[in-house]
């Protein structure tokens, strides 16, 4: 029978949702994923932790002799306390929207591919060239050559929402 | 928290532009701005990774899932070669029949003689070939299919002649060399997929004196080029016969081809000629060497190993004998001198063992030991007197594509011998050596070994515990095989990879495929490795896209996770009845909603293909206002088709369940391949079937079924139709598709 919100159940309930986003990292069946993961999974669970705080996570999720990989034992209790906290919450669309518009200081209502490279490759915490070169393909207009960032956050908000 | 609050505020104080020079914004606000955008971005990434990776996960299930029905099959056709002399009641033993190659009363030479006497129609506009083959002839060919050309049946025939001569005498194990040429090119599985390999060849250049290939295997099934491939294939196989090397994969085998599409796709492109080029087919693909070995440092087959594998062996096999990896040779009475049951435990410990209906016909070396030792019981049927004379019966391929198995395959409850069998003789035991297995027994374990293992990260060899070859090996076990050789290498196939390759075991074991999308637009890329004399692999990949249009990760992500939703929705529907009976139990008070938590655990106790249903659950079924699931609302997007017989739903469900392997049955039965069985024929096999399966079947209900579909009253069924009728409809796509 359907169960009634209780604290008991929604721990039960985070517990076996980050169960399930581990799995799926789990290559060898062994309850290990490799901490290369670890920021994949997490920001998968609705986390959006900047870089700096994903690596006090992974600081904390490693062995005390750094194996390349955290096991399941570790993970699932730091996680837990992340996600019943709400750690890292989710950046509203009205937010992103504003940094956008932040950079786009002449309210073109666009911003050139060269320009937002050179503030997301240089500023904050840098993109590496791969991170750039995959955010373009997707958020330059093939037509106008610009990043019409109005539709491209209304177009990946709706995406990661689905 | 901070970082959303502060920019609103430094928003409304920032003065207004009024002068026409572009205003940098503050260091402070654009630092900000950066890593909002920055975070968020990443997080995207993450969530489309996710994605990307439980896309692959259901892939993967349901291939295992599918092989899985594979075993179904083969232990249904063990089970009628054990069980039924005859269906008909006449004639000689349908099954073996079925399953035996055709017995052409021509020779060889005969039949050559007839295919050159074949008349090439003026209307044919396709390539002609000329004997021997030059590069016009190569060339030729991969215009005329590159422009969607097929080529006539009787050069096809031509081909398959001539390769079949070519490849008799070429030994099991072909070694190579690199000091001839720059680089040896590898390339792994191309399943039928004619774009990868003419992009290859368009990237690689075409093989030749300076330019050699070795392909490793499973050239044809499931896709739609198969004939395609292997006709250029051995076209430069018979041009370059130093430069070109093939190698035999699991789906080089006639019976494999039967399920997978090769079978299918010959029949309709010739519907002349097909059944004879099958035939020589067989032929050929039992003649492709199984190893190449290069400097004598490089191990290239395209499954792996077992710890039985010896490549001094390997060498002397007759390995034409092999023809289909699926059927063991049985072993005759007369091999053994007496009888007895053993009683020692099982050697595959560690292994769940479920108990299986059927243990006559279980080819695993265990249980075949078994039943020979087991008759007195009776509770094995004695398998040699029930087959005819091609004395082999079917076994199932490998499980799984996987490390590990994910779940516990249905093996056969077997107490297994060990090394020493007690022996009832009058009062009391003795103890007897179990015989060595026959000589062709041998030779066929290390075929499958060859062409079916996969490795794994667990040290050791376990044994697939359905049949007797194929395994998963360990590191160990490469590390020892390297070593008996003096070899450093070991490239393989068999399995598909995300990124085309993968190493493991230290570097010493590599996985190439190149069939790249083989689950769906961009699953995978394909690769292709490079070897030259230093011996050091390089990695070549590629990816082929259908649309002229790049397709951004976001895409592919989003079309590739479409299909592998759409393929698990019809795993549900497929069990429909199964999941509805489990979900009510959970909803006592038939609310039409139970916890996701019961929701998750119901779907993989029925289905058991190990998936994240709960990172799933928002894409297969609605949350209701209370946050519980709507369990039917998993069931919404499916509809089965127009149904031509009027069957109940019930039957409708297992029919569409078991249409696959209804297909293969019913095209083993039509053996000249005319699209049409007799009503009798298909009532007896599917009454067989059925009661294999253990599926309650109402006998009436298949009557009038059979009839119903047997529309001008003659007594034959066409069963294709009747197949047709099974297909679904997802409901989604078709909405999507009228509005777009």
């Amino acid at each position: 029978m359907a169960d009634k919100y209780n604290a008991e159940t929604i721990i039960t309930e985070t517990q076996k949702r980050i169960s399930n986003a581990f799995d799926v990292f789990d290559h060898e069946s062994n309850k290990t994923v490799d901490v290369r993961e670890i920021g994949t999974i997490i920001r998968s669970l609705g986390c959006f932790p900047s870089e700096a705080e994903l690596h006090d996570v992974i600081a904390e999720l490693e062995e005390e002799e750094p194996t390349g990989f955290v096991r399941y034992e570790k993970f699932l209790p730091t996680v837990t306390k992340i996600l019943l906290e709400r750690k890292f919450r989710p950046i509203p669309e009205d937010l992103l929207l504003q940094a956008f518009e932040v950079l786009d200081q002449q309210k073109r209502g666009h911003l050139e591919p060269e320009e937002l490279t050179k503030y997301l490759t240089q500023e904050g915490e840098p993109f590496t060239q791969e991170e750039m070169d995959e955010m373009l393909s997707a958020a330059v207009d093939p037509d106008k050559n610009v990043i019409l960032y109005k539709d491209f956050v209304s177009m990946m908000t709706f995406d990661d929402s689905r | 928290m901070g970082c959303g609050t502060s920019i609103a505020v430094e928003n409304q104080t920032r003065p207004s532009e009024t002068d026409g020079s572009i205003k940098q914004p503050s260091p402070a606000l654009t630092i900000k701005a950066a890593i909002l955008i920055q975070r968020w971005y990443r997080r995207y990434v993450a969530r489309l990774e996710m994605r990307r990776r439980y896309t692959w996960n259901i892939f993967q299930s349901i291939e295992y899932a599918g092989e899985q029905d594979q075993l179904q099959l083969s232990s249904f056709f063990s089970f009628m070669l054990d069980n039924f002399t005859q269906i008909n009641g006449n004639g000689p033993d349908l099954i073996s029949h079925l399953l035996d190659s055709v017995v052409d009363p021509l020779t060889e030479e005969v039949r050559q003689l007839k295919q050159e006497q074949i008349v090439v129609p003026e209307s044919y506009s396709g390539p002609h070939l000329s004997f021997p083959l030059s590069v016009t002839d190569t060339n030729a060919l991969l215009c005329a299919f590159k422009e969607e050309q097929t080529l006539h049946g009787k050069y096809v025939l031509q081909l398959l002649y001539e390769t079949k001569k070519f490849l008799k005498q070429m030994p099991n194990v072909i070694y190579l060399s690199t000091s001839y040429a720059k680089e040896i090119t590898i390339c792994g599985d191309l399943h039928g997929s004619l774009d990868d390999l003419l992009l290859i060849f368009y990237k690689n250049g075409l093989p030749s004196a300076e330019n050699p290939y070795v392909f490793n295997g499973d050239f044809v099934d499931r896709g739609k080029k198969s004939t395609e491939i292997i006709i250029i294939l051995f076209a430069f196989l018979l041009l370059y016969p130093d430069h070109m090397h093939l190698n035999r994969g699991n789906h080089e085998d006639h019976i494999m081809n039967l399920r997978y599409g090769f079978t299918r796709e010959v029949m309709q492109k010739y519907k002349t000629h097909g059944r004879e080029i099958l035939q020589v087919f067989q032929d050929v693909f039992s003649l492709l060497p199984l190893a190449t070995v290069i400097d004598n440092k490089v191990l290239i087959v395209h499954g792996g190993i077992s710890d039985k594998t010896d490549l001094d062996f390997l060498s002397t096999v007759e390995r034409h004998k092999v023809k289909s990896a699926l059927r063991v040779p049985k072993r005759s009475i007369d091999d053994l001198s007496v009888r007895a049951c053993s009683r020692s435990s099982s050697r595959h410990s560690g292994r769940s063992r479920l108990d299986s209906p059927h243990t006559s016909g279980r080819t695993s070396r265990a249980s075949r030991r078994r039943k020979k030792h087991c008759t007195k019981q009776g509770s094995c049927s004695s398998s040699s007197s029930s087959s005819s004379s091609s004395s082999s019966s079917m076994c199932s391929p490998r499980v799984s594509s996987r490390n590990t198995p994910r779940r516990p395959p249905p093996s056969p409850s077997l107490p297994s011998p060990t090394d020493v069998l007690q022996v009832p003789f009058l009062d009391s035991f003795v103890s007897l050596e179990p015989p060595e297995p026959p000589r062709e027994e041998l030779e066929w374990q290390q075929v499958v070994d060859i062409l079916w293992s996969d490795p794994k990260n667990h040290n050791g060899c376990s044994l697939n515990a359905f049949r007797g070859g194929g395994c998963y090996f360990g590191p160990d076990v490469t590390q020892t095989l390297l070593q008996k050789h003096g070899l450093c290498l070991l490239i393989r196939s068999h399995e598909c990879k995300q990124e085309g390759y993968e190493l493991c075991h230290n570097g010493q074991v590599i996985t190439i495929f190149s069939a790249s999308n083989y689950y769906e637009e961009g699953s995978n890329r394909g690769a292709y490795i490079k070897l030259g004399p230093e011996l050091v692999p390089r990695f070549f990949q590629y990816q082929v896209s259908r649309s002229t249009r790049k397709l951004t990760l976001h895409q592919k992500v989003r079309v590739a996770e479409g299909s592998a939703l759409r393929a698990l929705k019809e795993k549900l529907y497929a069990h429909r009845s199964e999941l509805m009976a489990a979900f009510q139990q959970y909803d006592i008070d038939n609310t039409g909603r139970i916890s996701t938590s019961e929701w998750a655990q119901v779907v993989e106790s029925v289905l058991r293909l190990d998936l994240p249903w709960r990172t799933l659950r928002p894409r297969l079924a609605r949350l209701g206002a209370d946050g519980n699931v709507e369990y039917k609302s998993c069931f919404e997007d499916i509809s089965l088709g127009e149904l031509i017989p009027p069957v109940t739903p019930n039957l409708a469900e297992t029919l569409y369940r078991y249409r696959t392997d209804l297909e293969i049955i019913f095209n083993i039965i039509d053996k000249d391949h005319s699209g049409q069985i007799s009503i009798e024929e298909f009532r007896q096999t599917w009454k067989l079937f059925s009661s294999h399966l253990g599926v309650a079947v109402n006998d009436q209900a298949i009557d009038d079924m059979a009839r119903s579909i047997d529309f001008n009253k003659d007594g034959s069924i066409d069963f294709n139709e009747f197949l047709e009728a099974f297909r679904v409809v997802h409901k989604l796509d078709v909405k999507e598709q009228q509005q777009g």
